[in-house]
């Protein structure tokens, strides 16, 4: 076994955690290796130096923190009553379609009929009139075809009788 | 008969508030040490085990004894730690660029620290005390993930294939990981090392 190779074998040799064929493999190359010896013994002193630190106590309102974050969490309802309650997305969607649908509901209100009073009475002699009028449509507005078109864009000076 | 993590956890999951409460008894020394070691701050390190707590009951629903116990436990303690150090390092950013630092917030945390020591020999308990703080200081200095390599590994005692499943990283980076972070320990404790190793 190279030096390079004990790099990943040396601290679980130094925990005593390597199988033994490992185990017999790492110190069959420490017996040659003074380097990798010194290395093993410099690897227990840290080992031994980390188990120096002392060991804390959680305060004495840990437990209750721990209590009060649980009993504030909500709790899981019934099967029967999770599935009468709807998802909130859903929930939330047929809520906007219904305000949709009451504001259009009262946006778009029916025109009153109108009144028969209202309404204008048209006389028999008035039917003749009626008869005999002319829509503005139909009146002949074109100008002239005498008109000089060659300069449409010029305002028409008015013709002296 | 003592009954596993696993099977309190199962019986959380049922519905057993006992179980819990046994689970918090097992876990919230080792817990606070851990945080306490990764975070450096008591106080935090505390608030951190409490939210490690809850996210297990909260979990406790959907719990699957897939892995070990111990593993789900320090993979949510972990991520909480490295998350909190990240927020923090910020933290502490904006504080050095807004005002002066009056005092070293981590000698405080210290002081919380010790035990209460009837000690008959004042220089030898300054001794003691400097050996200890140079001890905590060069587990300090080591980067995060190295830091709770060691951490989970040493006082956890947790086997490689849990740490590696921590830390998200193959066994084989795992140990070339712990070998770095001893190598730098090594280094740091020099003094003390030199002197264990002649006895």
């Amino acid at each position: 076994m190279s030096c390079g190779k004990m790099e990943t074998r040396i601290l679980a040799y130094v925990d005593g955690r390597l199988k033994q064929g490992e185990r017999a493999e790492v110190e069959k190359h420490l017996e040659g290796c003074a380097a990798c010896r010194l290395r093993v013994n410099e690897f227990r002193a840290v080992n031994e130096l980390l188990d120096e630190l002392p060991v804390i106590e959680p305060s004495g309102a840990f437990n209750a923190r721990v209590h009060a974050l649980v009993a504030a969490e909500p709790r899981k309802k019934s099967s029967w009553l999770a599935w009468l309650a709807p998802a909130p997305r859903i929930a939330f969607v047929a809520s906007m379609l219904l305000v949709a649908t009451v504001w259009l509901g009262t946006r778009q209100t029916p025109t009153p009929p109108i009144a028969a009073q209202d309404l204008p009475v048209v006389e028999s002699s008035d039917y003749d009139v009626i008869s005999s009028f002319t829509p503005l449509s139909d009146l002949s507005l074109a100008p002239d075809d005498d008109a000089d078109d060659s300069d449409a864009s010029q305002p028409q000076q008015p013709q002296q009788m | 008969m003592t009954r596993s993590d696993v099977q309190l956890m199962l019986d959380v999951k049922a519905g057993d508030q006992q179980s819990f409460e046994l689970l918090l008894q097992r876990y919230r020394t080792p817990l606070v040490n851990f945080l306490y070691r990764m975070v450096r701050n008591r106080e935090q390190a505390e608030d951190l085990a409490q939210e490690v707590f809850l996210r297990v009951y909260r979990a406790r629903e959907d719990y699957e004894p897939s892995a070990k116990f111990t593993t789900w436990l320090f993979r949510i303690a972990t991520n909480l730690a490295l998350n909190s150090l990240r927020d923090h390092r910020y933290q502490k950013l904006e504080v050095s660029m807004d005002a002066p630092i009056v005092a070293d917030s981590e000698e405080g945390d210290e002081r919380t620290m010790e035990v209460a020591d009837e000690h008959p020999d004042i220089e030898e308990h300054l001794v003691e005390e400097a050996r200890k703080k140079m001890i905590r200081h060069a587990i300090e200095k080591l980067p995060e993930k190295q830091r709770a390599a060691v951490l989970l590994h040493k006082y956890q005692e947790l086997d490689y294939s849990e740490i590696s499943k921590i830390l998200q990283c193959s066994e084989s980076a795992l140990k070339s990981l712990l070998f770095r972070a001893y190598e730098t320990l090594r280094v740091e404790l020099a003094p003390l090392v030199a002197h264990s190793v002649k006895h």
